[in-house]
């Protein structure tokens, strides 16, 4: 490690001499087999090819939307349409059995609502369990994170059973309500509420707030960051579930865009165009709330692997 | 989605909070919560139970009790069910099989390279990302057309290379595994990616500080610092992939239809089908039971050796 060069630096860095010197102050690793110079440009080589295979199909569903049903059927595939048209989208928003603009106003609605339900229940019931002494609080709070680890499918066919009931199968509600007891939710907004100081309450408590408006007007307003990060995971979710939409929505109006491109495909076999347009749709507001708050959802993620 | 969660500090309460018992405020809090978790979590997991225990014909009046026969049905080689169910799971098997561990090491290996301070980074990490935000119906549908066997791209490009330009990666196994994992891995690397770099940027920087000075090699302090620093995140990744994978529905619903024959047709998409499309409620219910129930012994052995290795 003590190579010749580096006691220029420590005579600076490290005055006393003596003792481990500090590693972050030595010079990149003089290692003889690779030159120091060489690792950050593999570095970039590596993530610039790895990059572009992320990105690449992406842009060329973009570019195939815009193509000519010809020119996407070709077998020699081109990056740039020519000519560029907007045909595949004026047929599949105006053909009858594939109401994309009705899916697409049923994933807003859908992906809003359960959002806000998903934020105000999960926020509503993460106070308490952060900041009340209550006997139940531990079962209920082991509960609620126990089903994390439940997998889904065990819900899928009573739940099918149970919507039925209620009336909702193949109408909207069928996918706001069942999904909205997000326990992540509640897990997460816990973490936050236990984060904050807890002094800013006591003083509204003192000055005869009563707990509604102690979380209404202290707690809520400074958890903004967790509840909008919640609140995008939670719309991303949604918009982009599948399943459950495919079997409880059956009448093609009643679609959501994910269901709703399943139907295009079984409509269009091999109308690439047609599908990728569709498939264009169905992501374009989910990338661009991405491009727009890709620190908040990616901070969020990143959140829920560790202790909280 | 939470993994090391510690129910230690749930008595942690803000000093001067106990002075009066809250009575039930903590409940009307909770309320809205929990009539949705009754009703959508903890009802229909007790009420498939209940399903499963008869013979449930969704479009028939009567539901009469079969106690255990349906379970039965899917342990003995002479029903009509079993070799369907059986293959299905065999499916989500070799599906899981071959993806965690990929799911596993890739997205590490891609976080170890951007573990570090240098330009562009958060613009890499936004990009690998990306197609995680997408839903698997975008991404099926868009790999159905890239891996299509005569204008897809994947061929194209395959045979301007001079390698074989003609496999049908959806309608042969096993082609279609390596499409199915490898979509896979493409949509959900960035998720697993960025858990990990966040369980990365955790591991004090002076413990790579103090190994190096004992003089280990790279190598040496991936395996003795990395490793055991990532354990509690390597844990939950291990455990959210393991479940993700068994539950694959839509890339196999979308892109290869089960094709051939039933062979890439999972479990979830077996079970779905015998509940909602053939209205075969009760025999669905004891499958998805059995599935949980395996799935539920393949995470008690994922804690146990992730808890072997911190005794070590």
């Amino acid at each position: 490690m003590s190579a010749t060069q580096t006691s220029a630096d420590s005579a600076v860095t490290a005055p006393s001499s003596e003792g481990p010197r500090d590693p972050r102050f030595a010079p990149p690793e003089p290692s003889p087999a690779r030159g120091g110079r060489a690792r950050p440009l593999v570095r970039y080589v590596v993530l610039t090819v790895l990059a572009l295979l992320f990105i690449s199909p992406l842009i060329f569903m973009v570019v195939t939307s815009f193509k000519t049903p010809n020119e996407a059927a070709s077998s020699s595939p081109t990056w740039i349409p020519n000519p560029p048209t907007l045909q595949a989208y004026r047929n599949i928003l105006t053909s009858e059995g594939t109401p994309v603009l009705r899916w697409f106003a049923n994933s807003m609605v859908a992906a809003s609502a359960n959002a806000l339900l998903v934020v105000i229940t999960a926020a509503m019931a993460a106070y308490p369990l952060a900041r009340m002494d209550f006997r139940g609080k531990r079962i209920v709070f082991a509960v609620i994170i126990a089903t994390l680890f439940i997998p889904p499918v065990i819900l899928i066919i009573p739940n099918y059973l149970i919507v039925g009931e209620l009336k909702w199968l193949d109408t909207i509600v069928a996918v706001i309500v069942p999904t909205a007891a997000s326990a992540f939710g509640v897990f997460f907004l816990r973490q936050f509420f236990l984060s904050l100081p807890s002094e800013l309450e006591e003083a509204a408590m003192l000055d005869g707030a009563n707990l509604f408006q102690i979380f209404t007007r202290v707690v809520l307003p400074l958890s903004r960051p967790a509840l909008v990060t919640l609140a995008l995971l939670a719309f991303l979710t949604n918009w982009n579930d599948f399943l459950w939409p495919v079997y409880v929505l059956f009448s093609p109006e009643s679609q959501t865009l994910p269901a709703g491109l399943s139907t295009l495909q079984s409509a269009n076999n091999v109308r690439y165009d047609l599908l990728m347009a569709g498939a264009v749709i169905a992501s374009a507001p989910v990338l661009l709330l991405y491009l727009g708050a890709q620190r908040f959802i990616i901070e969020g993620v990143s959140r829920s692997g560790l202790k909280g | 989605m939470a993994a090391a969660v510690e129910l230690a500090d749930t008595d942690a309460r803000p000093p001067g909070r106990a002075r009066k018992g809250p009575g039930v405020a903590p409940w009307v809090f909770l309320a809205p919560y929990l009539v949705l978790f009754l009703g959508f979590v903890i009802a229909p997991a007790v009420y498939g139970f209940y399903i499963s225990l008869h013979d449930y014909d969704y479009t028939l009046p009567g539901k009469p009790f079969v106690g255990l026969d349906n379970y039965a049905k899917l342990f003995s080689s002479d029903s009509v069910l079993f070799s369907d169910f059986w293959n299905s799971m065999r499916a989500t098997g070799i599906f899981t099989l071959f993806s965690v561990p990929l799911l596993l090491a890739v997205p590490l290996a891609v976080a170890l390279l951007m573990n570090q301070k240098f330009w562009g980074r958060n613009l890499f990490r936004a990009v690998y990302f990306a197609p995680y935000v997408l839903g698997v119906a975008v991404v099926a549908v868009l790999w159905r057309f890239l891996l299509d066997s005569n204008i897809g791209l994947v061929n194209q490009y395959l045979g301007a290379l001079g390698l074989p330009d003609s496999v049908a990666w959806l309608t042969t196994t096993p082609a279609a595994w390596v499409s199915l994992v490898g979509v896979t891995v493409w949509w959900t690397l960035g998720f697993n990616a960025v858990i990990y770099l966040a369980g990365l940027q955790d591991i004090a920087p002076e413990l790579y500080e103090s190994a190096k000075v004992d003089g280990a090699n790279a190598w040496q302090r991936f395996w003795h610092v990395t490793i055991p620093g990532l354990r509690p995140v390597l844990s939950f990744v291990t455990m959210v992939t393991i479940i993700a994978s068994a539950n694959m529905f839509g890339q196999s619903y979308l892109m290869t239809q089960g094709a051939p024959g039933q062979e890439t047709r999972t479990a979830i998409y077996f079970i779905t089908d015998t509940g909602l499309r053939n209205y075969q409620m009760g025999d669905a219910a004891a499958m998805s039971y059995v599935l949980t129930v395996a799935l539920m012994l393949l995470s008690i052995a994922v804690f146990w050796i992730f808890r072997e290795k911190e005794r070590s």
